[in-house]
């Protein structure tokens, strides 16, 4: 009997590992996963494919991770089914592990909607994994004329990772702008203009109506040649293992702020649940690799009879492309500020004295300060406004404040 | 644990903390070749306005948003203090989105990786310049409770 199982072995799963070591210096964790990698950043599948990292350095934790957890991993195995009732998980080679805390980090997998003539176009890759980047990047050459459908995260750090080794990129989004899940109208063009410097070329607004084997007829009447083809529509949640025994799921697994789902026992973090966004005072999927940490070591804790919440989650990114850096958080409602000085872009919403999100491109120093007004929900008339409008510094807060924060 | 205390009572401003950040930082062993015609990007930097001025670098966080949120795995606490790998950051600023202080920023580097104070223990003074640097003892370097 493993005291704790841990169905995955990326972020939430790493997070719970160091939760629970926290804790519990020496209860058995067994840690069962799909992929038969060493845990590595998923993120970081763009930056391998153009050189800025490498398989050892994109490890997410050292070599010697799990012996010095002592964890008992069983990679490239897969979870079919959990009976919580005998609180034992199956796997797909007919093995069982009982467990008595059960950790579900089971992730997303890309979603694929039905797309007439898809099954023609033989060269068709998606952009999750680190087995997903080892398969284009022997696919394209310097000819290849790539089609990735998807102008949203995983679409276009696809497209920078290889714009420097193939021919051409093409991008078709049904949206009307790039990265519409982080990023305003007027933002979304200051960055789609970068990329289009860069030579993507970009369909909006549109999608693809049917596909032959080197060909994608678009619903505005263009015609697209290629020959690589890479969906990156969207991702959807693994929710079944907690579904199929009738635990609570809406678009992900519902869990609470101690991290645990509707079933006795059963946890879950990362891109498999949704969780409270306090920006906007609702819940949902928020598949952010900060959130999955903070998720799994939240449960880490509270699985190995600790006591912690994690109660001030918001949606946020950090990301890049070819150069021109993007950092935003939170929701984008109420009133808002505009700053288009020396070139960058910054936004800040705000409403009922709370800064409710912000969007940075280009300059994005100290960003940060502004994520902990929206996390803290620190009533705005308790600082200065108009400095903190301005950049973000901590001169902006009152004096007791900052000895708070320096001083202590 | 030893951490660093900035008290803006008596920070004159003076900016001298940046320079000996900069200059111990620099990998060189002469402070005028080091830091002559270089604009600094030190990891202490000083707020200052109407008179009032203060120094800011990493806290050293118990609860460290920047280790937890980091996506590769290069921002680590050993022994209490937050560390930077360099080697592994790829530049992609999640830190610089997660610090409440704003105290983690983009170095110089063409690579665009992070730097942030690590208390000179990494680099050959030993021990935190802008301390020893400060002429009014507006940063300190002490355990508390």
């Amino acid at each position: 009997m493993s005291k704790y199982v841990i169905i995955g072995n990326s972020t939430g799963a790493i997070g719970c590992v160091e939760g629970i070591r926290s804790v519990d210096k020496s209860g058995e964790i067994t840690l069962i996963a799909s992929e038969p990698h060493h845990t590595y950043s998923r993120p970081l599948i763009s930056y391998l494919l153009c050189g800025k990292t490498d398989e050892q350095r994109m490890k997410y934790r050292s070599d010697s991770f799990y012996k010095d957890n002592k964890v008992r991993k069983m990679l490239g195995k897969t979870v079919v089914s959990v009976d919580n009732n005998a609180k034992k998980v199956l796997l797909a080679d007919g093995k069982e592990v009982p467990y008595e805390k059960l950790m579900i980090a089971t992730g997303s997998v890309p979603f694929v909607p039905p797309m007439d003539g898809l099954d023609k176009v033989k060269k068709r890759f998606s952009f999750m994994t680190l087995d997903d980047a080892h398969k284009l990047e022997k696919a394209i050459t310097p000819q290849s004329k790539v089609l990735i459908v998807g102008a949203g995260l995983i679409g276009l750090k696809c497209a920078e990772g290889i714009n420097d080794k193939v021919k051409s990129i093409t991008v078709v989004d049904l949206a009307d702008r790039i990265l519409p899940s982080i990023l305003d109208y007027e933002g979304s063009a200051v960055v789609r203009r970068h990329i289009e410097s860069k030579g993507v070329k970009f369909y909006l607004s549109d999608s693809v109506k049917t596909f032959e084997k080197n060909k994608a007829a678009l619903v505005s009447g263009a015609e697209i040649d290629f020959d690589i083809l890479v969906l990156a529509v969207g991702v959807r949640p693994c929710v079944t293992l907690i579904s199929d025994i009738g635990g609570k799921v809406n678009r992900g697994i519902v869990t609470d702020d101690k991290c645990r789902t509707s079933l006795k026992d059963i946890y879950a973090a990362g891109d498999c649940t949704e969780s409270h966004d306090v920006s906007s005072n609702t819940n949902k999927v928020m598949a952010l690799l900060p959130n999955a940490y903070m998720q799994g070591e939240t449960a880490g804790i509270n699985m190995a009879g600790g006591n912690a919440h994690y109660d001030n989650a918001i949606p946020m990114n950090a990301i890049g492309f070819f150069g021109l850096h993007i950092i935003t958080a939170g929701t984008y409602e109420g009133e808002s500020y505009t700053s288009t000085a020396d070139g960058n872009y910054k936004k800040l919403f705000y409403k009922s004295n709370r800064l409710k999100g912000y969007i940075m491109i280009g300059d994005i120093k100290r960003a940060g300060i502004y994520t902990s007004l929206i996390k803290k929900r620190t009533p705005l008339c308790s600082i200065d406004f108009e400095l903190i409008k301005e950049k973000p510094q901590l001169m902006a807060f009152s004096r007791k404040a900052r000895k708070e924060f320096l001083a202590k | 644990m030893k951490r660093i205390y900035v008290d803006e009572k008596w920070c004159l401003g003076c900016h001298l903390c940046e320079y000996y950040c900069a200059f111990a930082n620099s990998g060189k062993d002469d402070m005028a070749k080091a830091l002559k015609n270089v604009k600094i990007n030190p990891r202490i930097q000083i707020e200052e306005k109407d008179g009032i001025s203060f120094a800011v670098s990493c806290r050293h966080c118990e609860e460290p948003l920047c280790v937890k949120g980091c996506i590769t795995g290069a921002l680590s606490v050993v022994d209490g203090v937050i560390q930077i790998d360099s080697d592994k950051c790829v530049g992609c600023y999640t830190c610089v989105l997660s610090c409440p202080y704003g105290a983690i920023m983009p170095s110089e580097s063409d690579d665009g990786v992070v730097q942030k104070c690590e208390l000179c223990l990494k680099n050959s003074h030993g021990k935190p310049a802008c301390v020893e640097g400060c002429p009014n003892r507006a940063i300190i370097y002490e355990e508390k409770e």
